[in-house]
């Protein structure tokens, strides 16, 4: 596969960034929407090299991190079953629900396995007609089209003991509640460009035009985080604030016509809550009626679940760019990535994992080290 | 989308309760890295009560009747059998032989456990024991004792293999971390991910344009060649379970040293890079199986690079950091772009994101 190096080119950043230095005259703060993107610049260490005027916040886009804890413990609840095979992406098994992860349940004896598709989980139903298989369709616009065609799939071919356990989110009333808020410091953003791929740009202008915003489309790669960040800079630095396109190689104005039909016949707008920031009205999807059978919320009878999320983790003044992940008292001490005390510890691609796996160097020595202490090794 | 949408007030977001202590085992225990780690210390080691210093290192450094013996053992249980590059048989030579080629010693003899599950073909049997003899030949190391045991259907993975072998340290030779110093520089022998991702690749039936094989060989050859030039190599490693990140990480911890990796000097295979950027993992934390990192004295550095870029094994051999006083413990690289960012210690497995 080509196109990783050409996207990493320290000229062609250099030359970016040359150009972003040259165009900034005063602060601005930029929220880069997607966990993808926030990991990326953390990783590449894109943010110290960008200039000091440019701020960068870290938004709520990573699905893991905001999957609500409830969902969390349904899972756990409907994996526990013996006649329940339930079948997820790897990085949801760690992360915890109330005292538990799906790990756990797998040490306890629950059939938990880790799928790289919703269609090699519907082919595992296939496989073992006597027992329910269970798919955890979490995530943002990206994961929600397979995780449809996988439904309306089992549907078509009769395979009724195949269900999904669903919480897709949605982008656009993200960025809507953001905006909504008095405490909000965010003057552009760095769109989510997989999100982008198959959703379009429809959604965004009425964004851009009514909070008075430059939404630039953005890709993950280090060189594209850049693009995005100069174009979404020119823009401020000219009083704009229209959607531009800096991930033209991925996305068109009307995304993938095919995957938003899919999403259309299988799914239905609805609220969701979401993990650290509490419910954001229509931002999510469920199974529509007609697929309703195959709602392993309704099948397992968990839709009574509910978790109450203690108020311990300041992630939701992470997310506005009030306070930096290092600077919540919890950060690397009682709150890691074992131990994540928060949404935006949990995965990877939150803020806060990231600043604690990246950039413990240049914090307080407070953030606890994680490396084992190997004795001293000699002859006997 | 709503316009009625009410106005949350951030301030009031909220965050669910940690999860701390896990009373049972889970796959992270045998990752390789910190719950790896504290398991033997928490668990094992206490309970062991005398064990031999540097019991957290995959081959110990013995004397026995005058002799200097590197002992060690490992269990070998991957799924599938066969896959590209190597079967469970090459694993259960190689990787014996090289956590004893990590003390500077030769492999001379191995044991070979065999467990069995009910209901296995015997020609697969027969296959992993083929490959398993033809690797010793490779490696010229002798099995000389065994055990069999049968478990019942359901409860192996058709075949489990432990290996123990003893080798000679040859005399001058003291590789440990804790000979490591600021200035010593970091060499790898190969490109990296390779043995990680073919697996993962093969268990998952996942596709990749190019077909990536797995790295499996025997490392006492390379290491030998290394020890002609100067037998004053400080430490070796061979980074299977947690890659180069898991090995640096212990070096540095045990050292007291810091380490710096220049990013880009790291030798990641293209197919190595673009399955794991589709996978969404890190490869310098996926598993190697014939390649070994060194920390070399300075003044030795271009010599022992020239000595593995002779061998078959060490062709690919690179420069790729060095040890230095700051941030004490620390692995850092320096990215491709200038920046910097720590390369921690992993947790418990990779796992694959989601998107």
């Amino acid at each position: 596969m080509k196109y990783i190096d050409e996207f990493q080119d320290p000229e062609l950043a250099a030359r970016l960034l040359d150009e972003i230095r040259a165009t900034v005259t005063r602060p601005w703060a930029l929220m880069e929407v997607c966990g993808g993107q926030t990991h990326s610049i953390i990783r590449h260490g894109l943010d110290q090299l960008l200039p000091d005027e440019i701020e960068l916040i870290h938004g709520p886009g990573c699905p893991v991190c905001v999957t609500p804890l409830e969902v969390i413990d349904k899972a756990l609840e409907i994996a526990s079953r013996p006649d329940v095979i339930f079948c997820s992406f790897g990085d949801m098994l760690r992360v915890p629900g109330t005292g538990r992860d799906l790990f756990q349940v797998r040490g306890e004896g629950g059939d938990v396995r880790v799928v790289y598709s919703p269609l090699d989980a519907l082919r595992i139903a296939e496989e073992n007609p006597g027992r329910e298989v269970v798919f955890f369709g979490i995530g943002f616009e990206t994961t929600a089209p397979p995780n449809a065609m996988a439904v309306h799939q089992a549907r078509a071919r009769g395979i009724r003991n195949f269900s999904l356990l669903v919480s897709h989110v949605r982008v656009p009333p993200a960025i809507e509640a953001i905006m909504q808020s008095p405490q909000c410091r965010v003057q552009g953003f760095l769109a989510a460009g997989h999100v982008c791929s198959v959703m379009g740009t429809e959604e965004y202008p009425a964004l851009a035009e009514r909070f008075k915003v430059p939404i630039v489309v953005t890709g993950f790669e280090p060189l594209d985080i850049l693009e995005g960040v100069r174009r979404t800079v020119r823009q401020l630095e000219r009083g704009e604030h229209t959607v531009g396109n800096a991930y033209p190689r991925a996305v068109r104005p009307e995304g993938n016509p095919a995957a938003r039909a899919m999403l259309d016949d299988v799914f239905e707008v609805t609220d969701r809550a979401w993990r650290g920031i509490g419910v954001i009205l229509d931002s999510g999807w469920r199974l529509s009626e007609r697929y309703r059978d195959h709602d392993a919320e309704h099948r397992f009878q968990v839709g009574d679940i509910a978790t109450l999320e203690p108020a311990e983790c300041r992630a939701g003044e992470v997310l506005q760019g009030l306070l930096k992940p290092h600077e919540c008292e919890a950060f690397g001490t009682t709150c890691t990535p074992r131990t994540p005390l928060g949404a935006t510890m949990v995965s990877s691609e939150g803020a806060c994992a990231a600043y604690y796996l990246y950039r413990r160097l240049e914090l307080p020595a407070r953030a606890e080290t994680t490396a084992p202490s190997l004795k001293e090794s000699s002859v006997v | 989308m709503s316009d009625t949408t009410a106005a949350p007030d951030m301030l009031s977001w909220t965050c669910p309760a940690p999860l701390r202590d896990r009373p049972r085992v889970v796959m992270g225990h045998g990752g390789g890295g910190v719950m790896s780690a504290e398991l033997v210390e928490q668990v094992f080691l206490p309970a062991f009560g005398q064990v031999a210093p540097g019991g957290l290192t995959d081959s110990a450094a013995v004397e026995l009747g005058g002799a200097r013996l590197a002992f060690s053992t490992d269990s070998f249980v991957v799924r599938p059998l066969f896959f590209p590059g190597g079967s469970i048989g090459d694993l259960a030579v190689n990787g014996t032989v090289n956590d004893l080629a990590m003390s500077g010693a030769r492999a001379a003899y191995l044991s070979c456990g065999m467990i069995l599950e009910e209901g296995v073909e015997l020609a697969t049997v027969g296959r992993v024991a083929e490959a398993l003899g033809a690797a010793a030949r490779t490696a010229g190391v002798r099995v000389v004792t065994g055990d069999t045991k049968v478990v019942e259907a359901g409860h192996g993975d058709g075949v489990y293999i432990n290996t123990s072998g003893i080798g000679l340290i040859p005399p001058g030779v003291d590789l440990r971390p804790q000979r490591v110093v600021p200035g010593d520089v970091v060499v790898v022998s190969g490109a990296i991910g390779l043995h990680g991702v073919a697996i993962l690749s093969e268990r998952e039936n996942l596709r990749f344009e190019v077909a990536i094989e797995s790295d499996c060989a025997a490392l006492g050859g390379l290491v030998e060649a290394m020890l002609a030039v100067t037998p004053d190599l400080h430490v070796l490693r061979d980074p299977t379970r947690g890659g180069l990140a898991a090995s640096l990480n212990e070096i540095a911890a045990a050292s007291g040293a810091g380490v710096v990796v220049q990013e880009r000097a790291v030798p990641v295979p293209p197919p190595v890079a673009s399955a794991c950027a589709v996978l969404g993992l890190d490869p310098m934390y996926v598993a190697n199986e014939g390649k070994l990192v060194a920390f070399v004295p300075r003044d030795q550095a271009d010599a022992v690079l020239a000595a593995m870029r002779a061998h078959p094994l060490g062709a690919g051999a690179a420069i790729i950091g060095e040890a230095v006083a700051d941030h004490p413990g620390m692995v850092v690289a320096r990215t491709g772009l200038g920046g910097t960012r720590v390369v921690d210690m992993p947790l418990g497995e990779q796992l694959p994101r989601i998107c």
